[in-house]
């Protein structure tokens, strides 16, 4: 059977993606910071489907730590899961820097270790999946929330260079943009219906991405369109817009 | 926001929560006048709904724990019946109780204490349940079972919420050969053949009439039986015969958006209810079916209700006592036909006699329970309030998980002394009444 390593696990599209590929067979190793989240976590998801879990300590704020992580899990995993992420206030983040850097290293730089780490590891083996959820937020920077999409654009940006240089070792690397989901982060923003995933919506679009071999995925192919047309807005039109 | 149940009958504007740790629904329950939980929202009227503050329980959905020798599962309210048996049912394992939705969470299946197409042999789903954990509105989180706070569990099972917030479940899960049913159908010519077939078939495990309300005269009460149990594996066609706990996944059809409140008429019900019994082979058949359409036949459409357009529909379900049943349901078929409203949907069920100690306000007793689906209507209103009378007239009474309007003096009538034992409970964990639902204050259960 196969492993899913789920970096973020206590996240709505964490659980609900591990979830999915339990059902299909696959063995998971959660790995977050709430380990008696994960326990709980973990139990149901073997519950239900009859798969092995583990629970690891990771946190992406601690990379000094994430090599000892890495060697420390009882197997290298099939496939890495990343969902770690934080939204925080933008507005707050416009003059509160460590807020800022927080944003920054939560969404990209503190996931460059680790995500380097099973790079190299998947690509001497020559076989692997990394998966990476970054942001339609991350495919122009807009003034409600410019700091989190940047930190989206790098992680983007760094996922598709790294699925450049896995390629030729048979390693696949999947970005996804997942839009508007109902999970946790968005709790209490008001969501277009039309525009908004649930977390399992997320998680089956992973899985068929990994079956796939798809390189990005945006969850709701609505999505899809709509960032085309944002991409292609000439700067001095988009600038003026309040999106 | 606005908020309706299964019925779309009544809607109303309240605040709701969806707290995401049993310590939010601790401090909430602290803080809140009143307040009503609610799961996946299958009750058809008010039950679950409360125009200051409704508190979702679909965050709590964890499955905690499986005893495979016992068979108890342990998981959160939120949970789903449709979840357990996903899970389970590979491995051998059914709930003991199924309602015809598996839409329906572990919480809400206690709280309404539903019954299934076994009452007969299994009773109700509350006579399953091992314990429950109940967060009470004194005494924060209290263990409840027949031999712990007995009082509270008895009021808990059947009492749509008013006790507390059911947070986790053990319940006992049944050992099933395959996954598949083998299934007996009967058509029954009239009221008299659909009653004789019940009995003459009282020893098949599940069993349900689908039931033609527009038919007058000699086919009055015109139905078609359908009964069976799960299959051995040796009754299992060679294709299924190696995993016989594999079923083909539901199928998922939708309907995308409320349709014309005229969609149904007498006419498309006629023509329906023509077509269905039609297709029927004639007398006795057989057959096999998988458990999701055994069981669920309606969750193969997503969002049916919407098929009764805005103005949303009520479900009206009443028990009648066998022995008053055949007289009753034919004076109640009757008035029925006679105004004209047809009934899309309508079920009818030989219930067991209830166990002596299921819930004040759980529904079956020994006797026909009849359940018809009609749209929201000016005319309809008068016509359910003499249909109440009927029901009481033949010592019947009303399922308050499909209620939307019943009286506070039918249900008394209908319940009786459980009503007074039930609000003495009610006082001792819940003086200030902060479970409260729009449906309990129309029946004055609270102030």
């Amino acid at each position: 059977m196969p492993t899913l390593l789920v970096l973020g696990a206590s996240s709505d599209m964490g659980r609900a993606t591990a979830l999915i590929f339990a059902k299909n067979g696959w063995n998971i190793q959660l790995a977050g910071r709430n380990i008696e989240n994960m326990q709980a976590m973990g139990t149901d998801i073997s519950l239900r489907t009859g798969s092995t879990v583990s629970r690891h300590l990771f946190d992406a704020l601690t990379p000094e730590n994430h090599s000892d992580f890495w060697n420390g899990l009882p197997e290298v995993p099939d496939a890495l899961l990343c969902t770690v992420g934080l939204l925080g206030e933008q507005r707050r983040a416009e003059s509160d820097f460590e807020h800022a850097d927080m944003i920054l290293q939560t969404n990209f730089t503190g996931l460059l270790t680790i995500l380097g780490l099973a790079a190299t590891t998947f690509e001497t083996r020559k076989s692997g999946t990394i998966i990476g959820i970054s942001s339609v937020a991350g495919d122009r920077g807009r003034a409600s929330n410019y700091v989190y999409g940047s930190a989206k654009a790098g992680l983007s940006t760094f996922l598709s260079g790294l699925r450049n240089r896995l390629t030729r070792s048979g390693v696949h690397v999947v970005t996804v943009k997942p839009g508007f989901v109902h999970t946790a982060m968005t709790e209490g923003l008001n969501l277009p219906p039309l525009l908004t995933a649930e977390s399992e919506d997320v998680g089956n679009s992973i899985f068929r991405a990994v079956q796939k071999k798809k390189n990005v995925v945006y969850v709701k192919s609505r999505w899809l369109l709509i960032m085309t047309v944002i991409k292609l807005l000439p700067e001095f039109i988009f600038k003026k817009t309040n999106l | 926001m606005i908020l309706s149940n299964w019925g779309n009958y009544p809607r109303i504007e309240t605040n709701f929560e969806s707290p995401r740790s049993i310590h939010s629904l601790t401090q909430l329950v602290a803080e809140k006048a009143s307040l009503i939980g609610r799961g996946l929202g299958r009750c058809y009227g008010d039950s679950a709904l409360n125009d200051e503050n409704v508190v979702s329980l679909l965050h709590l959905d964890k499955m905690l724990s499986f005893d495979a020798d016992a068979g108890v599962l342990v998981a959160e309210a939120g949970v789903s019946l449709g979840e357990i048996a996903e899970a389970f049912v590979p491995r051998g394992w059914f709930v003991s109780v199924t309602p015809g939705t598996r839409f329906v969470t572990l919480g809400g299946a206690i709280a309404s204490d539903v019954h299934g197409k076994n009452h007969h042999i299994s009773g109700t789903f509350g006579q399953h349940v091992i314990w429950f954990d109940l967060l009470t509105a004194q005494n924060g989180v209290v263990r409840c079972s027949p031999q712990e706070n007995e009082d509270l569990f008895r009021a808990t099972c059947g009492g749509q919420g008013l006790t507390g917030l059911i947070i986790r479940a053990a319940i006992k899960l049944v050992r099933i050969p395959s996954a598949w049913i083998k299934q007996r159908g009967f058509k029954a010519r009239n009221l008299t053949e659909i009653m004789e077939a019940f009995e003459r078939y009282n020893t098949d495990h599940f069993s349900v009439a689908w039931i033609d309300c527009l038919k007058q005269g000699e086919s009055l009460g015109r139905s078609y039986y359908m009964g069976g149990d799960f299959a051995k594996v040796e009754d299992l066609p060679l294709k299924n015969l190696l995993k016989p706990y594999t079923v083909p996944s539901p199928h998922n059809l939708s309907v995308p958006f409320d349709l014309p409140s005229c969609t149904l008429n007498t006419v498309t019900v006629r023509a329906f209810n023509a077509l269905y019994y039609g297709k029927a082979p004639r007398g006795e058949s057989e057959g096999l079916v998988s458990y999701h359409s055994f069981f669920y036949p309606l969750d193969a459409i997503h969002n049916w209700n919407r098929i009764y357009g805005k103005k949303g529909f009520t479900q009206y379900q009443f028990v009648i006592p066998k022995e008053a049943a055949f007289e009753g349901l034919s004076a109640i078929l009757k008035r029925i036909t006679a105004s004209g409203l047809g009934s899309f949907l309508a079920v009818l069920k030989l219930f067991g006699k209830q166990a002596k100690s299921s819930g004040h306000f759980s529904f079956p007793l020994g006797g026909y329970t009849l359940a018809l689906d009609f749209p929201i209507s000016e005319k309809l209103f008068p016509l359910l309030n003499e249909l109440d009378h009927m029901v009481l007239d033949y010592g019947g009474r009303h399922y308050l998980s499909k209620d939307a309007r019943l009286s506070s003096e039918v249900f008394r009538r209908g319940y009786g002394k459980n009503v007074d034992e039930f609000l003495e409970i009610k006082s001792c964990w819940d003086k200030d009444n902060i479970f409260s639902s729009l449906q309990a204050k129309r029946l004055k259960l609270v102030p």
